[in-house]
């Protein structure tokens, strides 16, 4: 078994010999909106010595390839299409005297702040003071849904059909299936539409369309056949994707014709960097365990934007990647509260599908200061219906309130009403629950 | 249609290879580096298309392979010459080791037997170890685990990067090979074939029939009847999350059934986790469709043996078909008087045998030059000629084969270059001038991905580009790199992984 043990030290080893290195007081990875938000941020804070690393050609992010409105209506009080959107982003950061270096990819996240990288120079080691983590989200592959069938050319996420569509005008296929009704999905109906590609139809395993009015009666205003309560059972074809068979219950399986298909949403964190190295994860969002201030299980870490959480709009993510810009320079300052303090956020109840933060430092921070953090408590659920949450710590019910939840449908829990008296154990748990009426 | 000409002397093959999977790419390397002018012939226009395509990468001792039989001999074989050659060509070789988990009564009763079984096969240092012993080897294993076999030997390498090398060598070496080319008819006389190829005509004294999956059906288009019947048995495998890697140490080995060695939990040299195969038997000879049914079994079956998988995302899942007959063991025979030989029926350990199997078709080779009353073809008395130097890779020619065989051993091939995809190779990543990074779930560059674009084997599909780069075959299965893949792919595909706009119009048009 020596041998078993020995090797991943011998990569490493070799990764160690003669790697040029460099230090900088933030480095922020992943130049999208979140990222460039808190790169934005920490220079405004006086922070100077910050890098940002993209790994593709250009920073700007998912909205690169999202040619349509409307982004940019916090940031910039206008309705821009994603790309604009993006390259207003990247001349900001860059106008406020960001670095960013593009074509850059990290490897591994190592302990205490020292970035694995490699970019054209080879690989090269970057220590930072600290480190924001903004990878953001990307969609559920074919493979992870364990779609049955031949594994054939044309069965695509959204993410990889807007890129090829609005960066390189490029049509994988001219009749796609549409798999999925979140809001996502009624962005591939447009990034379509704008590349001349007919979907012919969109269908959907539950009862509801997922997205919230108006975008649920969009496909109808297009023409475009919405099949609900009908389930992707396998995809057909020989080197390209020629058929699906779909099933709904009572109707028994069809085959739809087809030459694609468009896998959109079930957005998972992207973050395998998390995963791979040393920081926990958390099962519910699938990205990193954090506190009020996207804080990680290592602290010199931070995480920020969608790769909390799937899955929230560009303008949300901007938002969220500039507070962790401000909680990042207040913690350079020594301003945050105590890491190894804070109580644990839990829930075993099905129908809640993941909280964030999951870890809550509970003395009440001055209110308005850096050291507030998050406002609310992130929720998203399995089902749909009405119901009563309840937080519970031990026998104690701190909160309640009735609501309708939904797939995909955000639900907030103010922080404030949640923090305890200094005197109180923070080794309790918050508890979650939800009951359905 | 053009004829191919008879090769790059002007003189004909004296072997062509139909079937460039494992076995034939193998192949091809033997006779080159023994001095035979080869040819390869296959069908798909990347190599490794067929059975070759998905296994579970395991480099086997052969410790519970039938005693006494002709795989067991190919698997050794194979197994000392990986051994011997992989550091030369830069190939991965992590010796895991596996373990043989019994997680029954019924599975423990039958350890000793295995043990028994290994020990004839002379891989001696098999041996039983307690629950206690296995988990401080293995302690990412449920509790169920009773007892273990331990097999030191067994080895996890690179499926795809292997029988590259082996084809490269050849190619470098004088041999040649034809994709996208189907053998449509034969015929021989006067000692040679010649094969109608949708091509045109290759002319050549031997052919080895190397097709896998189609063995039996160019056995009987030739000779008319076949000796054996292919049928396919599909093989699913799921890929873990390489952040599971670390959950297991050395290959889990179930205790095998009659029908299947079952299912298997599996590091792979590309940091994966993988649990495998199913074994179904089908009619189809290309149809690998998965399965979300049996998908689910394997990794239900997976969570059983290894609890932690549980929280573990999935990033791929494949199938494969192995090439399996009515008879268990390999179907190897020569047609002495039409120099043909026929290798069928490599079903699930062609990945371990390849090596070995093409040694001795090499042997069969000589004896059957033997039976004609070959000798030299260039004339001379072969007791005159140089004995051919010994080195790695003609060390085994016996002096009696030496005299039998028509041709003289390369003094001193050349190693082509090899991807390094492995985590213990020093990946492209690390190196300066790499280009940038395309697939960053792989980590796999645009130098490495143009290199696959280029020369003899020059990937003209995604699965092709997929085995030779590993790009797509991460978590995101091409979210992020499918645009950029299809820019530099760009009039390099047979089917383009998407037109732009512009050529879509023109097919309008059309």
């Amino acid at each position: 078994m020596s041998d078993a043990k020995s090797w991943p030290q011998e990569a490493s080893a070799q990764a160690n010999t003669d790697m040029p290195q460099s230090a900088v007081e933030v480095a922020i990875i992943g130049g999208g909106p979140s990222g460039l938000a808190a790169a934005l941020e920490l220079k405004r804070r006086g922070i100077s010595n910050i890098v940002v690393l993209e790994r593709e050609n250009e920073a700007g992010g998912i909205p690169r390839h999202c040619g349509h409105p409307p982004f940019g209506v916090r940031e910039f009080a206008r309705v821009l299409t994603g790309p604009s959107y993006a390259r207003r982003l990247v001349r900001a950061a860059r106008g406020a005297g960001v670095t960013i270096r593009t074509a850059v990819t990290v490897v591994e996240l190592r302990p205490g702040g020292e970035l694995l990288i490699t970019s054209q120079q080879g690989s090269e080691l970057l220590q930072a003071r600290r480190v924001i983590v903004a990878t953001g989200v990307r969609e559920t592959p074919r493979s992870a849904r364990l779609i049955s069938g031949a594994r054939v050319l044309g069965a695509l996420n959204t993410g990889a059909l807007q890129s090829l569509v609005y960066l390189q005008n490029r049509k994988p296929f001219k009749r796609p299936v549409i798999v999925g009704t979140e809001l996502v999905s009624f962005s591939a109906i447009m990034t379509c539409r704008h590349a001349g590609i007919t979907p012919v139809a969109m269908i959907e395993a539950g009862a509801h369309v997922t997205a919230r009015w108006p975008s649920s009666i969009f496909p109808r205003l297009v023409g475009l056949p919405l099949y609900l309560n009908t389930r992707l059972v396998s995809i057909k074809g020989t080197r390209r994707v020629q058929a699906v068979e779909v099933e709904t219950p009572g109707h028994g399986r069809r085959l739809i014709e087809c030459d694609g298909v468009v896998l959109t949403g079930g957005f998972t964190p992207e973050a395998s960097l998390a995963r791979m190295g040393h920081l926990a994860i958390d099962r519910g969002t699938g990205g990193p365990v954090v506190d009020q201030y996207g804080r990680c299980s290592d602290p010199v870490y931070f995480a920020a934007g969608n790769l909390l959480r799937p899955v929230e709009t560009a303008g949300w993510s901007f938002q969220e990647g500039r507070r962790c810009g401000g909680w990042v320079a207040g913690d350079l300052a020594g301003d945050l509260a105590d890491h190894a303090r804070a109580t644990q956020l839990t829930s075993s109840d099905p129908g809640i599908k993941y909280l964030m933060p999951q870890k809550l430092n509970l003395t009440a921070p001055p209110e308005g200061t850096k050291r507030e953090g998050m406002k609310h408590v992130q929720l998203r659920f399995e089902l749909r219906g009405k119901g009563v949450l309840t937080i519970h710590r031990g026998s104690d019910l701190v909160w309640q309130r009735s609501l309708h939840v939904a797939p995909e449908r955000r639900i907030l829990v103010p922080i404030k009403a949640l923090l305890a008296p200094p005197s109180h154990p923070t080794d309790t748990p918050l508890e979650f629950r939800f009951k359905i009426e | 249609m053009e004829n191919i000409p008879a090769s790059r002397s002007g003189t004909p093959f004296d072997i062509a290879i139909i079937g460039a999977g494992i076995v034939g790419c193998a192949m091809a390397r033997r006779f080159t580096l023994e001095g035979a002018k080869v040819v390869v012939i296959e069908k798909a226009s990347d190599i490794l298309d067929g059975a070759s395509k998905a296994n579970s990468a395991i480099l086997h001792t052969g410790f519970d392979a039938p005693t006494g039989s002709l795989e067991l001999s190919c698997i050794q074989g194979g197994y000392r010459e990986y051994i011997d050659i992989h550091k030369q060509f830069g190939l991965p070789l992590e010796k895991s080791g596996a373990h043989v988990v019994a997680w029954s009564d019924e599975d423990e009763a039958a350890l000793d037997g295995i043990v028994a079984q290994a020990h004839a096969n002379n891989v001696e240092d098999v041996s039983l170890i307690s629950a206690q012993q296995l988990r401080r080897c293995e302690p990412g294993l449920a509790e169920s685990a009773r007892a273990a076999i331990t097999v030191p030997g067994e080895a996890i390498i690179d499926p795809w990067s292997a029988p590259y090398a082996y084809l490269r060598q050849s190619l470098l070496n004088g041999g040649e090979v034809y994709l996208d080319c189907e053998v449509t008819g034969v015929s021989f006389s006067a000692g040679m074939w010649e094969l109608a190829t949708s091509h045109g005509a290759v002319h050549c004294a031997q052919v080895i029939n190397c097709a896998g999956l189609y063995g039996d059906l160019i056995d009987k288009a030739v000779l008319g009847t076949a000796s054996f019947e292919i049928k396919p048995r599909k093989g699913q495998f799921v890929v873990f999350d390489k952040a599971a890697a670390s959950l297991i140490n050395s290959i889990i080995l179930p205790v095998p059934t009659r029908r299947t060695k079952g299912v298997v939990v599996f590091r792979t040299v590309f940091g994966n986790l993988a649990v495998g195969p199913t074994a179904e038997d089908q009619e189809a000879r290309a149809d690998t469709a998965t399965d979300q049914a049996a998908l689910r079994t394997l990794i239900a079956a997976g969570i059983a043996k290894v609890p932690a998988l549980e929280t573990i995302p999935i990033t791929a899942v494949y199938a494969g078909l192995r090439p399996a007959t009515q008879f268990k063991d390999y179907q190897i025979a020569a047609q002495q008087q039409r120099n043909w030989i026929t290798v069928g029926g490599i079903r699930s350990t062609g990945l371990s045998s390849a090596l070995g199997i093409a040694r001795h078709v090499f042997e069969l080779y000589c004896d059957q030059a033997e039976v004609e009353g070959g000798g030299r073809k260039d004339g001379k008395d072969s007791a005159t000629q140089p004995k051919p130097q010994i080195n790695i890779q003609t060390n085994t020619r016996t002096n009696t084969q030496d005299q039998k065989c028509k041709h003289l051993a390369l003094r001193d091939p050349q190693v082509p270059p090899v991807a390094r995809l492995a985590e213990s190779t020093t990946r492209d990543w690390r190196c300066a001038g790499h280009g940038s990074i395309v697939c960053h779930c792989e980590l796999v560059s645009e130098r490495e991905i143009k290199a696959a674009l280029k020369g003899p084997l020059a990937a003209r599909s995604l699965a092709g580009l997929k085995r030779q780069t590993r790009a797509t075959m991460g978590r995101c299965q091409g979210f992020y790199c499918s645009a950029r893949l299809a820019e530099l792919t760009d009039g390099h595909f047979d089917v383009p992984l998407a037109p732009g706009a512009q050529q879509s119009a023109k097919d309008k048009g059309q």
